[in-house]
């Protein structure tokens, strides 16, 4: 308990101090609010912008998630078709592989033309997407073929059908690497959506990259500070919302998450 | 949950010239030819890398031979054969219930209709009062009587257990060695038990058919009788009659090396 207690102590001791030193540094060396605003200058813009700001989070947000649920969804279900298949797999792997390795940005024009300019926020949907799709396929397919061989060949032997075999054996053994593959995708899914919009602009509504973009060409250097904070603060929520998820599902079995009650 | 075998005088299983090589390589079983009685327990031993494994799976229907046949009584081979490992080989998500609920599950029975008869199998291995335990909860040799419980839950004519107690200490394995007697006498199994201690055949079986890799690559050297009766317990295991069957054994071994 005290262990715990200390884990959350620590860091925060170590924030509050960091955000003191930085206050009194740039205070005391004068430093312009244009190169390094001091935290409280932020916090005064952040509450100055507040509802602009949070709208543009909104927008972030609902884009990061949308990318990440599709691709939990298309990768879990692109790895169970790879898993029946060997043949399918052989043939799509390799294209799930380049698509994941060519830079975002990179597409990021062809994308746009394709489905159009005023279409901007199905372009981002799809970047954010194409990042936070690979983990979820490559670790799904890796866990659904990491069965354990003897129970594979019991479910032979009682004469499982195919669906059996998934549905009870292959996806709960698959589970521990889906969900890491979740952890890793839930982060990019972030960047993709951020890094999409930094490149494709904005859609119906303003983001937050394209508010750090605003800020930054008018000097509102402390306006871009509070839109990265709150871009920190909701990738460390979806990390936490993640971990805890992973908590929540394998505590009771899986040895990467049981509590050996030490 | 009885089996009564039909009257019939064949035996339950004929291997005629069964060979089996990997992809090519060596044969890890050749030319095995021997009758499996019903209702008999019979033990293979063989030092590790000999072929026991790869012979109770073509038993099982698990692999396929590159050579001879398999002949079942009866034609086909039986759908349920029950299977125990050397690890229990439990779905670690799942409790001690629904583990052994497990192959009646695959066959389509509701888990209501199971649940008397995987309490029931619990109960028989010893383990009746916890069935919510997950397999982590339980020790080795409880995850060891659930894997036995599983696979007597379909009420299996066959036995097949490779190694089932090789991990376990020798407390635990002997008290399962004598519950497994127990179980066998009971239910009226035919259980072929792998392993490479000649004690532990010596005690459990009727019959040990020694393999060897010296005597010709995964052949059987050796078809012994164990005459001794049945119950098996501590006086058994401390006679002199006992000793001098496992000293056959181990010579029966050792003349395979030559
Ligand atoms: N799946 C496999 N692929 C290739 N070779 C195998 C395989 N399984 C076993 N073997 C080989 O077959 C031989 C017999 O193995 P096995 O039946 O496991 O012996 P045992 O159970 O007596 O230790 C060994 O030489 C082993 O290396
Ligand atoms: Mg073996």
């Amino acid at each position: 308990m005290s262990s715990s207690f200390f884990r959350l102590l620590i860091p925060m001791l170590v924030g509050i101090g960091a955000l003191l030193f930085w206050e009194a540094a740039v205070t005391i060396g004068d430093v312009p609010k244009f190169v390094l605003p001091a935290p409280s200058v932020i916090g005064a813009a952040l509450l100055e912008n507040f509802g602009s700001l949070i709208s543009a989070l909104w927008v972030t947000l609902r884009i990061t998630l949308l990318a990440f649920a599709l691709a939990v969804v298309g990768g879990v279900a692109l790895a169970i078709l790879f898993s029946q298949s060997r043949l399918i797999e052989m043939a799509l792997f390799p294209y799930a592989i380049i698509l994941q390795v060519t830079p975002v940005v990179a597409i990021a024009p062809l994308i746009l033309i394709w489905v159009g300019f005023d279409n901007v926020n199905l372009a981002l949907l799809i970047l954010a997407w194409i990042v936070a799709f690979f983990p979820i396929l490559s670790n799904t397919t890796l866990g659904l073929r990491s069965v354990d061989h003897n129970l594979m060949d019991l479910f032979t032997l009682y004469g499982a059908t195919r669906w059996q075999r998934l549905w009870s054996l292959q996806l709960p053994a698959a589970l521990p690497y889906i969900l890491g593959g979740m952890k890793i995708s839930g982060g990019l899914a972030l960047i993709g959506a951020v890094v999409a919009e930094f490149v494709a602009g904005s859609g119906s509504g303003t983001g937050l990259a394209w508010r750090i973009i605003e800020a930054g060409n008018r000097l509102q250097v402390p306006t871009m500070f509070a839109a990265l904070l709150l871009l920190s603060l909701l990738g460390i929520a979806i990390f936490f919302a993640l971990t805890l998820l992973e908590h929540l599902a394998l505590r009771r079995w899986h040895e990467s998450a049981v509590n050996r009650g030490s | 949950m009885s089996t009564s075998p039909p009257a019939s005088d064949g035996p339950l299983l004929t291997l005629s010239g069964v060979g089996k090589s990997y992809n090519g390589d060596a044969p890890a079983v050749a030319d095995v030819t021997l009758s499996i009685e019903r209702g008999s327990f019979i033990s293979l031993v063989g030092p590790s890398g000999c072929g026991k494994s790869t012979l109770l799976r073509l038993i099982a229907g698990l692999l396929q031979p590159s050579q001879g046949t398999l002949d079942w009584e009866g034609g086909d081979r039986p759908d349920d054969l029950g299977f125990v490992f050397q690890d229990a080989t439990l779905l670690p998500w799942a409790s001690a219930f629904d583990n052994v609920y497990m192959p009646l599950k695959l066959k389509g029975v509701s888990r209501d209709a199971a649940s008397s008869k995987v309490q029931e199998a619990l109960i028989r291995v010893g383990l009746g009062d916890v069935p919510d335990r997950l397999p982590r909860e339980l020790s080795g040799g409880m995850r060891m009587r659930v894997s036995i419980a599983r696979a007597l839950v379909t009420e299996p004519p066959v036995l097949l257990m490779d190694e089932p107690f090789a991990a376990l200490d020798e407390f635990t394995r002997e008290k399962l060695d004598d519950d497994l007697l127990t179980l066998w006498r009971d239910l009226g199994w035919t259980v072929i038990f792998v392993t490479h201690s000649v004690y532990e055949s010596v005690y459990l079986s009727e019959r040990i058919l020694v393999m060897s890799t010296e005597a010709g690559p995964g052949q059987i050297a050796d078809d012994i009788h164990i005459d001794a009766p049945y119950p098996r317990g501590l006086s058994f295991r401390q006679s002199s009659a006992y000793f001098d069957r496992c000293k056959a054994v181990s010579a029966a071994l050792r003349d395979g090396d030559i």
